[in-house]
């Protein structure tokens, strides 16, 4: 048995044995089936994983020639903003920021977003953010996404104008706070479609939704029908990232085209996305802080991989703090990143992270 | 090819090298690509005096591509 220098799902170091290491991939394998009802990955998978983890060095990449795309959430928070979004605070504009992800980073793609990234807050401020995109339209190559999070809990009080379902809950108040939710719903998708609208009609590339259902059911129904609604009116490319791999059921009966949102898990999050119209799809798969970083990218990659076989519109998997594989924290080591990077291309087949 | 024709990722590579008359891999030879991206005037990462930048760049990549970009489009409308 020889020793294997890994990680966990908090980013802590650690020696696994090769015999611990395989057992987790094939116990995180199995759970990933057991709650999705997903295959679980193949002997010629995990042997593929193996590979991936003991590898000896530390920053591995795909093989030449399976090189996949990028795409990014929460635009340039990275140099421009602080801790608060895992950011360095560099004294530059948010369109110089951008620029240095095409020209430093070599990135394919870039988003911007207001520097508080949701969309409610963005609201407001959208004529400026609209002059920002119109520039970097005119000064870079790369697609130029405008991105942003429902984040429909900004709705519910005390940040917003209704009665938050979770204090009504409390008080055994389920259907005024169905209610609630609905009416934030609404909200949230007229704010939604009125901000990307605004950047249609400036000539954007395309809508990143981040983090989406984050307040559950209603949530995604909200950017599910805002999604339709600009697919139907605008020529906007529409990227609908995920926040986690389960669709809490905040209502519990909300329905989008016949199917109830509630409960849903990756691949079957995937199919109303695509009935909506949406042009990439990207997943999510929590990582769990106790486990191995190979459990979690075994994890994440079987779910991932159903998502691949089943979809008819590109996957850019969520792979990045807490999601994907990739460890829990604010800096998440390279080595650990690379790897569930790798797994992501070469085994769950993804059209880019 | 991704974002605005929903194609999947081989199919995607396939076209683009196609209309660049190069293969799927050579599309990740940075060395190839350096050199093509020159060569066609669509884009480079380092700033060479007299290349094309930002828009003019995409408007030679639409018509490599045969596609049309928006923005591009919109800056045609307004010089019309």
């Amino acid at each position: 048995m020889s020793d294997v220098w890994t990680r966990m799902g908090d980013g802590q170091a650690v020696v696994m044995t090769s015999d611990e290491l395989r057992r987790d991939i094939i116990e995180a394998s199995e759970d990933a089936a057991d709650k999705g009802k997903v295959p679980i990955l193949e002997d010629n998978e995990i042997d593929k994983m193996m590979e991936i983890f003991t590898a000896p060095w530390r920053v591995i990449g795909v093989e030449p020639g399976h090189e996949v795309p990028l795409t990014k959430d929460e635009t340039a928070c990275t140099l421009v903003s602080s801790q608060l979004s895992s950011g360095s605070h560099l004294p530059i504009s948010r369109e110089a920021a951008v620029e240095i992800f095409e020209r430093v980073f070599a990135f394919d793609t870039m988003e911007l977003g207001w520097i508080d990234y949701s969309f409610k807050q963005a609201k407001p401020m959208v004529s400026l953010d609209q002059v920002s995109i119109e520039r970097l339209l005119a000064t870079t190559v790369f697609p130029i996404l405008y991105g942003a999070m429902p984040n429909m809990g900004l709705y519910y009080t005390p940040d917003g104008p209704f009665t938050n379902p979770a204090d009504l809950l409390g008080m055994m108040k389920v259907e005024e706070a169905r209610e609630e939710e609905m009416k934030a719903a609404e909200l949230c998708e007229e704010d939604m479609i009125f901000v990307c609208k605004r950047m249609a009609e400036i000539g954007a590339d395309g809508i990143d939704f981040d983090t989406t259902a984050s307040a559950g059911d209603a949530d995604f129904l909200a950017t599910l029908k805002t999604v339709e609604e600009l697919k139907k009116t605008t020529k906007l490319g529409i990227e609908v990232g995920m926040s986690g791999e389960f669709i809490l059921g905040m209502h519990g009966e909300v329905e989008y085209k016949g199917t109830r949102l509630a409960g849903l898990w990756p691949h079957d999050q995937l199919k109303v996305v695509e009935q909506a119209g949406a042009d990439i799809f990207g997943p999510v798969v929590n990582t769990k802080t106790n486990k191995s970083a190979a459990w979690n990218v075994a994890r994440a990659v079987t779910f991932v991989k159903e998502v691949c076989k089943q979809a008819t519109i590109p996957i850019h998997a969520n792979v990045g703090m807490g999601v994907g594989g990739t460890p829990m924290f604010e800096t998440p080591p390279v080595d650990a990143l690379s790897r569930a990077s790798v797994a992501m291309v070469e085994i769950a087949k993804v059209d880019g992270l | 090819m991704q974002l605005n024709y929903k194609m999947r990722l081989p199919e995607a590579k396939k076209y683009v090298a196609d209309k660049l008359h190069v293969s799927a891999f050579d599309l990740s030879d940075s060395t190839v690509m350096r050199q093509l991206r020159e060569e066609l005037d669509i884009g480079l990462i380092e700033a060479v005096p007299g290349l094309a930048k930002g828009l003019a760049a995409k408007d030679h990549i639409a018509k490599l591509l045969d596609i049309k970009i928006d923005c591009v489009e919109k800056l045609k409308e307004k010089l019309a």
